[in-house]
C-alpha cells in the first residue's frame, strides 16, 4: 500500500522532524546574513506557518530545508540543521528530494513538461524507479490533489490554481515526509488559494506529512496551523501555538497581518471584554459570541 | 505566422500519428535519399503523390497546405534561378528542353518540405522527444527541447504584456525611421531577457528540488515500442530504396519533353 | 471621464472576455473592480487607455472614443500601472526609467528633470536615483513602476492587482498612499482581488462576473451580499463572515471593517460580560 512507505522515517517517533540550531547564512556576495543563529524545532504531523514581513528570511530558510542552501546557492552556511536523520550539509539536494519537497511561488516556472502527467512523474523519472512504480505514483498524486481528469493537459492551458495544485502533486509523488511551500497562494484569487490550503490540509491530516507553509494571507491559512513561527530581519521572533503567536504584542508591532478575527478579539479584550480563547478564524469567533449572546 | 502552422503539431489521434517517430524519420530521410538521386521530372512528381495519402490518412491536409503555401515562394525562386543559369549558361543535359531541370529542382524541394512537414504534424515534442532519449541523445538535450516548447506560449504571451506595458507609458512602435523602429524594440527585448533569467534561475530551483541528476540511468513513464505499422513503415522505406536503386541502374527514365512530344 | 457603453470583446483565440459591460466612472472617482480571476477585470480596464479596442459598443474617455486615437495619446490620460513592474524595467537608471514616459510624452529636458526628482521623492526612492532598477528590491521596483506612472501626472491611475505578493506593512502603506492620491482630486481604480484590502478602504466597488458586471455601488453593500459572493466567486471579509454568522441574533449584517465591528460589538456586549 502506497501510504505505508511514509514509514520512511522510521526511527524514534519521538524525534523532531526538523531541528535546526543556529543556522546562519549569507548569500554569496551579501553583506549581512539572510538569516542568523535560526533555532527551530518542527515536529512530526506539524502544520507550520512560517510568516513575517518582505525580506525577513523566511524564503532564505525554506531553501535550507531541502539543501538548495548549501548546495545550489553557494555562500557561507552555518549551525546545524537536520530533516529526519539527515544532516543537510552532508546530503546532495537529490538525496534530500524524496525527504523534503518544495513548492514554489510562481505556478508557471515549476512545470516543465508537456502534459500534467508527465510532470508530476518527472522527478521519479530522476529518481530512476521502475516505470510500474511511477505509473501507480503518478495515478495516487493526481488523486490525492484532485486533479485526475487534468493528467494530459498542457500546463499552459491550466488556471493557476491548477497549477499549483499539479505542482504540489509533483512533489507529493516523491512522497517525502515534509512538504515546504513558499508562498503557493500569491497568484490565486482567495477562493483558489482556499483550495490549495485544503489540499495541503488533506496532505498533513490524512498522509501525516509534516507541512510548513510560508504565507502572507493568514486570515485564510490560520485555522488549518497548530504551530506559528514569525521571523524579522533574518531571526525568529515568535515560535508557538497559533493563539499564543498572533495574540502577543510583538507580532503586531512586527507588522504582521493577524487574522482580523483575532484582531476584534483582541480590540474587545482591550476595552474590557473577555471572550474566552483566542480564535483565529471566523467560525471560531462566531462561536464564542454565540456563547455569549445566547445568554440574552 | 500561418506558414510555421504547417509544422506545427496537432492534437490528433492518428494511424500516422501513432508511429513511431523514430520509424517516420527513417521513412523521411529515405525520400530525402531517393529525392537526391533522380534528376528526372517523372520520379519526383511521383515521389510527390505517394506521400498524400499519408496526409489524408492523418488528417492534417489543412495545415499540410500551408506549409506547402510558404514554400511555394522558395520553389518559384529555385525555379528560376536554375533556369536563368540553365538557359543562359547552357548548364542543362541535352536530353531535357531548358525548362525540365529546374522544374524538378523546385519539385525535390517541395518533396522534402511536404515530407518533413508531415513529420512534424503527426509527431508531438513529447514523443519526438522520447523518441530521443530511447536513441541515446544524452537526456539534457531532450529536456532542454521539451522545455523550450513548453515556454513558447508563455514566452509570446509575456512579450505581449511587455508591449502592453510599454506602450502604456507612451512608447509608439510603428513611428519613426528604420533606426528608430529597431530602437524601439529595446524597452521590449531587455525585459524579455531579463525574464528569460529570471525563470531560468526558477526553473533550475525546481528542477534540483525534484532530484535532477539523482542518477545516471533514468527511467521513463512511457516507452516507444515498435508495433506491426512501424515494421510495415520500414519494409517500405526499404522498399523503396531497392526499387531506387533498380530503376536508377536499369531503366532510363524518359524526359518529360520526350513523353509530351 | 471615462464611459463604457455596450462593450464586447472577444480575444483571438476565441474567448468571449467581455459580454456587455456598461459602467461610467466619473473624475475624482475610487473605484475598486472585483472579481475572481477571468471574470474579465483587466480586459475592462485595458479598454480605458486603448490597449484593447471594443469588438461591439464603445469606450470614450473625456468624450474622445478610443478607437479614433492612439494608445499613446490615451495613455497620457490614463495611467496604467501593471501587475509585474519586471515587464516594463529596462533602463541603466531609476532616473531614466521615469523618464522613459516622460520624453515619449514630449516633455521638455527641464520639466522631465524636475518630474523624476518629484516622483522619486514621492516614493521614498531617491537614494536609487542613479541605481539601476535590477539592484532593487522586489517591493522597490513596484514602488518604482508607480512612480514613473505618476511622473507624467494622469487624470486616471489604473492600478492592476496592485496588493499581489505584499506583505501587511506594504499593503497598509499602499492603502494610505491611494487614498492620498484620491484625495489629490486624481481618479484611482483598482483591479483586486484583495477583498480584505478593498474592505479596509472603503471605495466605489464594481463587481463583475463571466464578462458582465453583477453588481456596482457602495463596498459596503456589495461586499456583505452573501447570494452576490457566490454568484462572484469571491470570498467575503472575514468581519463580515463573523456578521453574518451572527445575523440570526440581530447583529447589522454590513459590517466590513474590524473598527467598526469592535465598536458594535463593544456596545452590546458590555452589558452582558463584566469582567
Amino acid at each position: 500500500m502506497i501510504e505505508s512507505s511514509f514509514a520512511k522515517y522510521s526511527g524514534d517517533n519521538n524525534l523532531p522532524i526538523i531541528q535546526t540550531k543556529n543556522l546562519t547564512y549569507t548569500y554569496p556576495g551579501g553583506t549581512k546574513p539572510a538569516i542568523k543563529d535560526v533555532s527551530l524545532t518542527v515536529e512530526k504531523g506539524d502544520f507550520v506557518i512560517l510568516t513575517g514581513p518582505s525580506g525577513c528570511g523566511k524564503t532564505t530558510l525554506c531553501r535550507c530545508f531541502n539543501g538548495l542552501i548549501p548546495h545550489f546557492y553557494s555562500g557561507k552556511l552555518e549551525g546545524e540543521l537536520t530533516v529526519g536523520k539527515l544532516n543537510v550539509v552532508d546530503h546532495q539536494i537529490y538525496e534530500m528530494a524524496s525527504h523534503v519537497g518544495l513548492v514554489f511561488q510562481n505556478p508557471e516556472n515549476q512545470l516543465f513538461a508537456l502534459s500534467v502527467e508527465k510532470d508530476v512523474a518527472f522527478g521519479l523519472e530522476n529518481l530512476g524507479l521502475p516505470r510500474a512504480e511511477i505509473r501507480k505514483r503518478v495515478d495516487w498524486a493526481l488523486q490525492m490533489t484532485g486533479i485526475e481528469e487534468l493528467w494530459e493537459r498542457a500546463p499552459h492551458e491550466l488556471s493557476g490554481g491548477q497549477q499549483q495544485r499539479v505542482a504540489i502533486a509533483c512533489v507529493l509523488a516523491m512522497q517525502p515526509e515534509v512538504m515546504v511551500l513558499d508562498e503557493p497562494t500569491s497568484f490565486l484569487d482567495p477562493l483558489g488559494a482556499q483550495k490549495i490550503f485544503e489540499v495541503i490540509n488533506e496532505l498533513n491530516r490524512k498522509l501525516g506529512i509534516t507541512v510548513i507553509l510560508v504565507e502572507h494571507r493568514l486570515d485564510l491559512a490560520s485555522k488549518y496551523a497548530n504551530h506559528v513561527v514569525i521571523m524579522d530581519e533574518g531571526t525568529i521572533v515568535l515560535d508557538g501555538k497559533p493563539r499564543e503567536v498572533f495574540d502577543s504584542e510583538s507580532a503586531r508591532l512586527i507588522g504582521v497581518g493577524i487574522p482580523r478575527a483575532t484582531r476584534l478579539w483582541q480590540m474587545l479584550k482591550q476595552n474590557g471584554i473577555r471572550l474566552a480563547g483566542a480564535p483565529v478564524s471566523s467560525e471560531e469567533v462566531i462561536q464564542l459570541l454565540r456563547g455569549v449572546l445566547k445568554r440574552d | 505566422m500561418s506558414v510555421f502552422e504547417g509544422f506545427r503539431f496537432r492534437h490528433v489521434s492518428s494511424p500516422i500519428h501513432r508511429l513511431d517517430p523514430r520509424v517516420k524519420f527513417f521513412y523521411v530521410l529515405v525520400i530525402f535519399g531517393v529525392a537526391i538521386a533522380f534528376l528526372e521530372v517523372l520520379p519526383l512528381i511521383f515521389l510527390f503523390l505517394i506521400q498524400i495519402p499519408f496526409v489524408f490518412i492523418a488528417s492534417v491536409q489543412r495545415e499540410w497546405i500551408r506549409s506547402l503555401k510558404g514554400a511555394s515562394f522558395l520553389a518559384i525562386l529555385i525555379f528560376v534561378v536554375n533556369f536563368a543559369f540553365g538557359y543562359f549558361g547552357g548548364f542543362y543535359p541535352s536530353s531535357m528542353s531548358p525548362w525540365e531541370y529546374p522544374l524538378a529542382m523546385s519539385l525535390r524541394f517541395l518533396v522534402l518540405v511536404e515530407s518533413f512537414s508531415i513529420f512534424f504534424l503527426t509527431t508531438s515534442p513529447d514523443h519526438l522527444s522520447l523518441a530521443l532519449e530511447q536513441s541515446h541523445v544524452p537526456y539534457e538535450f531532450c529536456f532542454a527541447f521539451t522545455t523550450a516548447v513548453r515556454f513558447v506560449p508563455v514566452l509570446a504571451e509575456e512579450a505581449q504584456t511587455i508591449m502592453d506595458a510599454q506602450k502604456a507609458r507612451g512608447l509608439e512602435l510603428e513611428k519613426g525611421n528604420f533606426i528608430k523602429r529597431v530602437r524601439n524594440y529595446i524597452p521590449i527585448l531587455i525585459p524579455l531577457i531579463v525574464s528569460a533569467i529570471r525563470r531560468s534561475l526558477d526553473l533550475a530551483e525546481a528542477m534540483e528540488s525534484r532530484a535532477w541528476g539523482a542518477t545516471e540511468k533514468r527511467t521513463n513513464l512511457y516507452v516507444l515500442k515498435m508495433r506491426s505499422a512501424d515494421y510495415t513503415l520500414i519494409a517500405i522505406s526499404i522498399g523503396m530504396v531497392l526499387l531506387s536503386i533498380y530503376v536508377r541502374l536499369f531503366i532510363t527514365i524518359p524526359s518529360l519533353t520526350t513523353l509530351l512530344t | 471621464m471615462i464611459e463604457v457603453k455596450g462593450v464586447y470583446f472577444t480575444y483571438p483565440i476565441g474567448v468571449e472576455a467581455l459580454k456587455g459591460v456598461s459602467l461610467t466612472i466619473r473624475d475624482g472617482e475610487f473605484v475598486a473592480i472585483m472579481g475572481s480571476n477571468g471574470a474579465g477585470k483587466t480586459t475592462l480596464v485595458k479598454q480605458f487607455n486603448g490597449l484593447l479596442k471594443p469588438a461591439k459598443g464603445e469606450v470614450l474617455v473625456d468624450g474622445v472614443n478610443t478607437r479614433k486615437v492612439s494608445i499613446a495619446s490615451l495613455a497620457r490620460k490614463v495611467g496604467f500601472v501593471f501587475q509585474n513592474p519586471d515587464n516594463q524595467l529596462f533602463c541603466e537608471t531609476a532616473e531614466e526609467e521615469i523618464a522613459f514616459a516622460l520624453k515619449n510624452f514630449g516633455f521638455k529636458e527641464e520639466t522631465v528633470k524636475s518630474r523624476v526628482t518629484w516622483a522619486l521623492n514621492l516614493l521614498g526612492l531617491t537614494q536609487y536615483r542613479q541605481t539601476s532598477p535590477f539592484m532593487l528590491s522586489g517591493g522597490e521596483r513596484k514602488r518604482l513602476a508607480l512612480a514613473s506612472v505618476l511622473a507624467w501626472e494622469p487624470k486616471v491611475v489604473v492600478l492592476d492587482e496592485p496588493t499581489i505578493g505584499q506583505d501587511f506593512e506594504q499593503k497598509e502603506r499602499l492603502r494610505q498612499f491611494i487614498v492620498q492620491l484620491n484625495a489629490q482630486g486624481k481618479t484611482v481604480i483598482i483591479v483586486t482581488h484583495d477583498v480584505e484590502f478593498v474592505a479596509e478602504c472603503g471605495p466605489r466597488v464594481v463587481l463583475m462576473a463571466e464578462g458582465k458586471i453583477v453588481a456596482d455601488g457602495n463596498a459596503k453593500e456589495i461586499l456583505t451580499d452573501k447570494e452576490l459572493a457566490f454568484k462572484a466567486s469571491i470570498v467575503p471579509p472575514q468581519i463580515t463572515q463573523i456578521f453574518l454568522g451572527l445575523a440570526d441574533f440581530g447583529l447589522p449584517t454590513d459590517v466590513i471593517n474590524v473598527h467598526e465591528a469592535g465598536k458594535i460589538l463593544f456596545d452590546i456586549l458590555k452589558e452582558e460580560v463584566k469582567p
